[in-house]
């Protein structure tokens, strides 16, 4: 049968059920990498009823215990690549230690979708658009990866190329994500301005600072659906480091984000407009934080 | 379990055989991987209340309950669903836990063609389950990805509005 274009049925492909990672790592090799992994399966399945991607072998990662949970390990969150959007919002150590996953969670997808989206999935991905990959560059945190030559970390700011494209090589699998644990002297703040709840924002940022009083010691500011891939505002938070959270200081951040970001030329949303909407959810962030956020 | 075996490979056009417990009952079914959940559930179960409308997870009319939970059968193969608990429609209606929503549905007329009901009626359960008195915002809010191009959504969100208030009025539940 030619579905043509309007295919929404996925070409056929075997299906293994992995019990362990070397189990799913061998079985993609051993498909000559014409494999994919699934895991929530909320893009990947539409990707393959659509046949824009047709693999020869499907592995479904999600009854790998290793790659659930979410504990504390040392300074860090470890949090399990198939934890579930869902439990951004339901798992208490994530509320206390990685509260800004969990102000992000409610604007990712519909409650469905969640029910069955991974964190670990979200980040494999890495779409531009999506909160959470934005997050981890905010977090300054760690993606762990397991591959045929074992086991690496690497840092969120190392971890996203260019569109779709990371440091994820083709059979590699992301176990856990490291995320340092909140702490007292810290304040976060997340917010994204879209068409209807659930779509994909227009833009979207999500923050991260350290202070002395009200003075900022440390900021990471992270946007996403701003360019090929989530970014950091390092202009803008060079701007802001040293300082107090007033008009003068919110206004040469807002200034700086055009050295930050390089919103793609798009029929619907021209760059000029994305870049006023970043400023003006840069301030409200901003001005959040002040408050105490 | 066993490890990698490649001859599965070449068997990419073979079906393979999965078993679930539907709506309570035990049942197995010879499956193509390839095959959706919803497909399955209305072709080879005959469980035709659930509805396939965009099959990219956009409409919501295909929502199912796996192990609890609102899931999309449209996003999901039905191979991946082998050893799982799943409620339909069917079941949902039959074991009366949403009877006062069918009820409130039918009174306000929160249903025309009735398409996106079983949807609608899957997330509404969830939404309920979870948060006792929702507000109207938040019930929007979770019928985000269900459409309706019958109603214009306002009896739906009262009916739910309704149902809840009445459930927490009872004290049950
Ligand atoms: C209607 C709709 C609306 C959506 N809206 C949003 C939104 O607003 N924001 C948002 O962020 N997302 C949104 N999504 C996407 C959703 O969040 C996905 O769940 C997520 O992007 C991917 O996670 P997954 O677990 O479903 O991954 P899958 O679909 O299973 O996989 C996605 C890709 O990642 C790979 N992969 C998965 N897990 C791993 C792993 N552990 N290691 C290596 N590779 C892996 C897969 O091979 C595949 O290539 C939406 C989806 C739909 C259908
Ligand atoms: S058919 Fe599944 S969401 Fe539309
Ligand atoms: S009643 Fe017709 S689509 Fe909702």
């Amino acid at each position: 049968m030619d579905f043509g274009e309007t295919a929404v049925k996925a070409s056929a492909f075997s299906y293994f059920r992995a019990a362990t990672i070397d189990q799913a790592l061998d079985a993609h090799a051993r498909a000559g990498d014409d494999a994919r992994f699934i895991a929530g399966g909320q893009s990947l399945v539409p990707a393959l009823s659509l046949r824009l991607q047709a693999p020869r072998l499907l592995i479904d990662i999600t009854h790998i215990a290793e790659l659930r949970g979410v504990r504390r390990e040392g300074a860090c969150l470890r949090i399990g690549a198939l934890t579930r959007h869902c439990e951004m919002l339901s798992e208490p150590l994530i509320a206390e230690f990685a509260p800004l996953l969990h102000a992000a969670a409610p604007f990712v997808a519909h409650p469905a979708i969640r029910n069955r989206g991974t964190f670990g999935g979200s980040v494999a991905l890495a779409d531009p658009a999506s909160e959470f990959p934005a997050m981890t560059l905010a977090l300054d945190a760690e993606i762990e990866i397991a591959g045929a030559s074992g086991r690496r970390r690497v840092k969120a700011d190392e971890f996203f190329f260019d569109l779709f494209e990371t440091a994820l090589q083709p059979g590699e699998l992301i176990t856990a994500i490291y995320v340092p644990l909140f702490k007292a002297d810290q304040r976060f703040a997340f917010d994204e301005l879209a068409r209807r709840r659930g779509d994909y924002a227009l833009v979207g940022c999500g923050m991260l600072a350290t202070f002395t009083s009200d003075r900022i010691d440390d900021i990471r500011i992270s946007f996403f659906s701003v360019g090929n891939r989530p970014m950091r505002a390092k202009a803008a938070e060079a701007a802001l480091i040293g300082f107090g959270l007033d008009a003068e200081h919110i206004a040469a951040a807002q200034a700086a984000l055009e050295d930050d970001l390089a919103p793609p030329e798009n029929d619907e949303v021209p760059p000029a407009m994305r870049l006023h909407l970043a400023r003006v959810l840069l301030g409200r962030l901003l001005g959040r934080l002040g408050e105490g956020a | 379990m066993r490890g990698f075996d490649e001859t599965l490979l070449d068997e990419a056009d073979e079906t393979v055989r999965v078993r679930f417990v539907v709506n309570g009952r035990k049942v197995a079914c010879e499956v193509a991987p390839r095959e959706t959940l919803v497909d399955c559930l209305r072709d080879k179960l005959e469980l035709t209340g659930t509805h396939a409308g965009c099959e990219m997870g956009a409409c919501g009319a295909c929502l199912v309950q796996i192990d609890g939970r609102a899931v999309h059968s449209c996003l999901m193969f039905a191979v991946q669903a082998d050893g799982a608990r799943i409620d339909t429609i069917e079941g949902l209606t039959e074991s009366g836990a949403i009877a006062d929503l069918q009820a409130e549905f039918h009174r306000r007329n929160a249903l025309q063609c009735g398409f996106c009901t079983p949807g609608m009626l899957v997330n509404a359960c969830e939404l309920l389950s979870q948060v006792a008195r929702p507000s109207r915002e938040q019930i929007r809010d979770a019928l985000s990805g269900n459409y309706c191009r019958c109603t214009g959504y306002e009896a739906i969100v009262d009916a739910i509005d309704a149902v809840a208030k009445a459930r927490s009025a009872g004290g049950a539940r």
